[in-house]
């Protein structure tokens, strides 16, 4: 079962405030610069760049960060996950840097990320945004800006769709057969 | 979509997948080659061996920095050092070694076949890093990366290998690898450096640098192993010189843009005259960067999954 809990138009307008926040926040786009975890962070990373140019004129610094060669469970997983490559090309020490994500769940992945970034350079700080915030966290993580916050179930999946990879801006949630 | 095997044996029978997928991954650790801090956590907990018992020091050097730069805990076992000095045997040495709880291991052995017989004594990854004259993979792999890197692929390019085709596991593993991905493959060098049957691989073989050089795009110069000449294949290392070294002279007749590679170390004016080793033209210390940046990604490939 699948249920629509954010459609296109929600999804545009929890964009349009998470850019507002981030800019409110760092008192303008000055000496910010985005990051995207790879695969929909890197999406939502990009729209969020989009928002703050129009916003400000001004075109922020973009990253992507592919955290599987520091995840905690390589040799758990059973499939092998395919690595897509981290490209930041600018110098990360002494921006602030926004990490963006599409669900934050564990923290795991987070955790994951900042320990990639500390290996990239000192960055003047490192704020987090993410579209949905479903709780049940492993670690001491906390969002600086959420898009929404749904409390689920571990039987429950929080699907972010996007038109780059699905075609729709939406957010589903679907309940994953109970395991006996 | 991992590797299909959970060993690195040889490039003979190696899918084209499996070739694409280590060459691609390769490309990420690249960009880790670059970084600040030239090093990712992905193998922390793994213990892998360098069993190097013929000698070796690049290959070694290369391989333990890739290890290294995964996290992973490092031992290095020579034969000088070892107990197979001592004659324990090859196979109590490895078992040995099993009971200490080891992930993989990297053999470099004189005798062909010895990283299969490894398999087959312990549940280890095994990683060839040259057995005989037999097979040396990762090195394939490298040159393969660099030549892809420079064209853009390996479909079509034409690359020539020269020099001691008889004892060289670099020249095997080049030819398995290359024809896989569908490049045209040719050998050159004199004949008693040649096999009998090598066209039997689906190789041309070129007896004359000159016209080698007329065809092709990349050419792959061999070390001339003067350890190895103990029997007497070549009169004299001046008459190996004199017809078939690399040099700007003969580059000349080339009638394309022409690259060099080398798989270390050089004699320098041997097989290769200074003046090319050191042109543009020469990708040998690309090589070298993206030896580390390919043996990370077999590392990778072979030690995370299950």
């Amino acid at each position: 079962m699948k249920t629509k809990v954010i459609d296109e138009r929600d999804f545009e307008r929890m964009l349009t405030r998470l850019a507002h926040e981030i800019l409110e926040r760092n008192k303008g786009a000055g000496n910010i610069a985005l990051v995207g975890i790879r695969t929909r962070g890197e999406f939502l990373a990009r729209r969020l760049a989009e928002k703050i140019k129009l916003l400000e004129g001004k075109e922020i610094p973009l990253g992507f960060l592919d955290i599987t060669l520091y995840r905690d469970d390589l040799r758990e997983k059973h499939q092998q996950p395919v690595l897509l490559g981290t490209y930041i090309e600018f110098d990360i020490t002494g921006k602030h840097l926004i990490l963006a994500d599409d669900v934050l769940f564990t923290g795991r992945t987070v955790r994951s990320a900042l320990s990639e970034l500390v290996d990239l350079g000192r960055p003047a700080s490192i704020q987090l945004a993410v579209m949905i915030d479903r709780g049940h966290r492993e670690l001491p993580i906390k969002a600086d800006y959420v898009g929404k916050n749904i409390p689920t179930s571990l039987q429950q999946e929080v699907q972010v769709c996007m038109k780059e990879l699905d075609g729709e801006d939406a957010i589903y949630l679907k309940e994953l057969k109970e395991s006996n | 979509m991992p590797l299909s095997s959970r060993h690195l044996l040889g490039l003979e029978g190696v899918p084209k997948e499996d070739i694409n997928l280590i060459l691609d991954t390769a490309t990420n650790f690249r960009e880790v080659l670059e970084r600040p801090v030239k090093k990712v956590p992905t193998l922390q907990g793994q213990t892998i061996v360098n069993l190097f018992l013929e000698d070796s020091t690049r290959t070694r050097v290369s391989f333990e920095l890739a290890e290294r730069r995964l996290s992973a805990d490092v031992v290095n076992f020579s034969a000088s050092v070892s107990s197979l000095k001592k004659g324990e045997t090859l196979k109590d040495t490895v078992r040995n070694l099993e009971a200490m709880k080891i992930d993989m291991v990297v053999i470099r052995h004189a005798a062909q076949g010895s990283p299969h017989f490894l398999t087959k004594i312990m549940d280890a990854h095994i990683i060839n890093a040259g057995d005989g004259s037999h097979e040396h993979p990762t090195q394939a792999l490298l040159d393969m990366y660099t030549i892809r890197e420079k064209f853009g692929t390996l479909e079509g390019i034409h690359v020539c290998i020269v020099g001691d085709i008889s004892h060289s596991r670099v020249a095997l593993s080049n030819i398995y690898g290359l024809k896989t991905m569908g490049a045209t493959v040719s050998v050159c060098g004199p004949k008693t450096l040649i096999p009998k049957d090598i066209e039997k691989l689906g190789v041309n073989v070129f007896y004359n640098i000159n016209s080698a050089i007329r065809e092709a795009d990349v050419l792959n110069v061999l070390r001339i192993q003067l350890e190895r000449q103990d029997r007497v294949f070549l009169p004299s290392m001046r008459e190996y010189r004199e017809y078939f070294a690399v040099t700007k002279e003969r580059l000349k007749h080339a009638r394309k843009e022409i690259t060099i590679l080398h798989p270390g170390p050089i004699n320098r004016d041997v097989e290769l005259s200074a003046d090319v080793a050191d042109s543009d033209a020469s990708l040998i210390l690309h090589q070298v960067l993206n030896g580390v940046a390919v043996r990370m990604a077999v590392l990778y490939l072979l030690g995370t999954g299950k």
